[in-house]
């Protein structure tokens, strides 16, 4: 005697405690497994690209912060330099050790809540998440310190940076990376050989490199799968060439590997910081530009390595002063390609942790 | 693979533009923000009694907050709920993301119209009595998105709201001190009549 | 350091293979007839090995439209921008690289939704972001968006 089954449509989202954001899934099942997998996602387009281009190029700047909010850094400094190429201008040495000081720590704080709420997703309900919200306050502290924001931080310029660091700032961001190791390696010791981890991640969710490139994936998800591409080491923007790092890869592209490449990358990211703290030289932090600001016409396209992946900017002016068009490369939407392909055949529980190891963040994936 | 689909996905699109396009002609009047009730309340009882201030008392220190976190408001949210700025204290520790079992909507992040009938469908789903926290400027008037094609300028167009907390995004500071103006109002506090 | 190719000799590339597709070359770009790019993708993909693609974008000149490719090989470290022009403001179209491609699914799809130029060939050629029925492409140039503090402005 055999069943009659039928396929079920189940619809999660908006609204959802395991969705990073507003993100919808309307996933047809047959008993547990997912056999058909469609992503809805436009829940938060407010229409970035077509208000950037009525407003000036600075008043753009704000906007960028609010692409991927938990990188706000990041995304200023890809449009700063996307304005600097486009008009040639030349910014000084003390911006740019600024820029990437500032950078690396966005890095750190951005891979704390993409792996604490990996964990979330995993079961351990709040744990992780709170341990490595700890740091990131730290972190959040010595941003408020500089520019007073804690959130979305509008720091960057064209030409430098708005204003230079306060005295206390170096003393207190010498304690926080001489302790950050420490952390990472109580993170480690808690969560790295945990079974139920291992048993949850291995295996789960395997991106093949080949498959990874043709789908454009970029980031972290490249890297796990064992591509060794990061575009601070094949095409060093800013002054990433005089520091030394390494770019840690996985081997079999599956949730695990994601998840240690991303620590890897913290490990990383300190000794940036640390080089960089060292070196750092004194002077002005900001090139005068002319006001009203006019760049040339023509076009430019920078990208940089965001911590979710190649984040860049393509400028097309008109000489006017408000760009002509606008247009953002985010990580977090092209790397969504391969979600379909990843979750067939898997039950529902591991969906939810494979859209978590993808890590995005749903400003940049609808602007 | 090819499998039998039971609905077609297009007749989901379609159903789904369809309530869409049904609010947004039919959310052009702002709510009045809900105080009227206050007033009439305290008239009719001339003194509340030792039980119902106890009752206010436990409603105001357990409320739990629903989780509709479309955008960046969202993180300050949780970092008032994380170890330092701690709103558990205020009884709030719950974070419910199923609207039945929540008694206070905070609404954190721009809201589309794309995203409006789900957020009426949690609000319309929450069991008497019922709160909504609009935070951060987008909530409040469409914020730094006003004038955007998709972005609905202000959310007391489409349910009512009872606090608001200004900011882009608010510190936590800022969103416990909205909390605690909820508490008050939910305690029918009598100052709240002078304001 | 990825090396930037010049236009002229990777049209001069593809000239040879396939004839009277190319428009014309700049420093950066090829310049190259809509109807011919799944073509000369396929060439840029298979003889030159441009693997990654980077992103597919439209930016729209009041009397036409310009899609633009950026393309990357990881294998070979170079880059290429590929660029069309499409004349039709009725009903724009060009074929499709998702076969190619696969990155190229979703961005195209959010190109049709915000410009409103089709990919032939695309297996699920439907609004992204917006909702269907939708009435217009925002970021046309004749699309009016009602900014506070400004009037009307397009």
């Amino acid at each position: 005697m055999t069943l009659e089954t039928e396929p079920v449509v189940l619809n999660m989202g908006p609204q959802h405690p395991s969705t990073h954001g507003v993100f919808r899934m309307r996933v047809t099942f047959d008993g547990e497994v997912i056999v058909d997998f469609e992503p809805v996602f436009g829940y938060l387009h407010r229409g970035i690209e077509k208000l950037g281009e009525h407003k000036t190029y600075l008043q753009n700047m704000p906007y960028t912060d609010r692409l991927d909010y938990l990188a706000s850094m990041s995304n200023n400094m890809a449009y700063a330099m996307a304005v600097e190429k486009l008009a040639g201008i030349e910014v000084p040495e003390r911006a740019e050790y600024l820029r990437v000081i500032m950078a690396e720590l966005m890095r750190l704080s951005s891979h704390l809540v993409g792996v604490g709420a990996l964990f979330n997703d995993m079961g351990a309900f709040m744990t992780p998440f709170i341990y490595m919200y700890r740091e990131r306050e730290k972190i959040l502290d010595l941003f408020d310190m500089v520019c007073g924001q804690r959130l979305t931080y509008n720091y960057m310029r064209f030409g430098g940076v708005s204003q230079d660091i306060p005295e206390e700032f170096m003393p207190t961001l010498k304690r926080f990376i001489d302790e950050m190791p420490g952390y990472i390696d109580e993170y480690d010791q808690l969560l790295a050989e945990n079974e139920i981890v291992l048993a949850r991640s291995k295996g789960v969710g395997i991106l093949p490199a080949d498959k990874a490139i043709n789908a454009s994936v970029s980031g972290p998800v490249l890297r796990g799968s064992g591509v060794k591409w990061d575009l601070r080491k094949n095409n060093p923007y800013s002054i990433y060439d005089r520091f030394d790092f390494e770019i840690p890869t996985g081997k079999v592209g599956d949730v695990y590997d994601r998840y240690r490449v991303r620590v890897e990358e913290m490990r990383q990211s300190v000794r940036i910081v640390r080089q960089a703290m060292e070196q750092l030289p004194e002077g002005e932090v900001r090139t005068r530009v002319p006001t009203p600001f006019k760049p040339p016409p023509g076009e430019a396209y920078v990208p940089i390595e965001a911590p979710k992946g190649e984040l860049g900017f393509y400028l097309v002016s008109d000489g006017s002063a408000k760009p002509y068009r606008f247009k953002i490369r985010a990580p977090s939407f092209i790397n969504l390609t391969v979600l379909r392909d990843l979750v067939l055949g898997w039950k529902l529980a591991d969906a939810i942790i494979i859209f978590g190891s993808i890590d995005i963040c749903m400003g940049e994936v609808d602007r | 693979m090819e499998i039998e689909k039971p609905y077609s996905l297009s007749d989901y699109d379609k159903n789904e533009a369809e309530q869409i396009e049904a609010l947004m002609a039919a959310a052009k009047e702002p709510y009045p923000d809900p105080v009227e009730w206050l007033e009439e309340e305290l008239e009719r009882n001339v003194m509340l009694t030792t039980t119902e201030h106890l009752v206010d008392l436990g409603k105001r220190f357990s409320v739990w907050p629903n989780t509709f976190f479309p955008a960046c408001c969202a993180f300050e949210v949780i970092s008032a709920a994380a170890s330092r700025f701690d709103f558990s204290r205020f009884g709030m520790e719950v974070l419910r993301p199923s609207p039945r079992q929540a008694d206070l909507m905070i609404i954190a992040g721009t809201v589309t119209w794309k995203l409006a009938p789900a957020m009426r469908r949690v609000y319309d789903q929450m069991a008497e009595p019922k709160w909504v926290i609009a935070m951060g400027a987008c909530t409040i008037s469409g914020g730094a998105f006003r004038g955007s094609y998709s972005v609905v300028p202000g959310i007391n167009l489409i349910v009512p709201v009872d606090v608001y907390i200004p900011g882009c995004p608010p510190r936590p500071e800022g969103v416990i001190n909205g909390f605690m103006t909820l508490h008050r109002k939910v305690a029918k506090d009598k100052l709240l009549k002078k304001d | 350091m990825i090396k930037t190719l010049a236009g002229a000799e990777v049209a001069r590339q593809i000239g040879e293979q396939l004839p009277d597709t190319v428009t014309g070359s700049d420093e950066t770009t090829v310049f190259v007839r809509s109807e011919a790019i799944l073509d000369v993708a396929r060439f840029l993909k298979e003889s030159l090995d441009f693997d990654y693609l980077v992103s597919i974008t439209a930016v729209d000149f009041l009397d036409h439209f310009d899609v633009i490719y950026h393309l990357r090989s990881m294998k070979n470290n170079y880059s290429v921008v590929l660029r069309t022009k499409c004349a039709d403001r009725q009903s724009p179209s060009v074929p499709s690289v998702v076969s190619l491609w696969q990155g190229a699914d979703l961005q195209e799809r959010e190109v049709y939704d915000l410009m409103g130029i089709s990919f032939e060939g695309h297996p699920n050629m439907k609004r992204i972001v917006l909702w269907e029925g939708y009435k217009g492409h925002p970021l046309r140039k004749d699309f009016i968006l009602d900014v506070p503090g400004g009037g009307k402005a397009t």
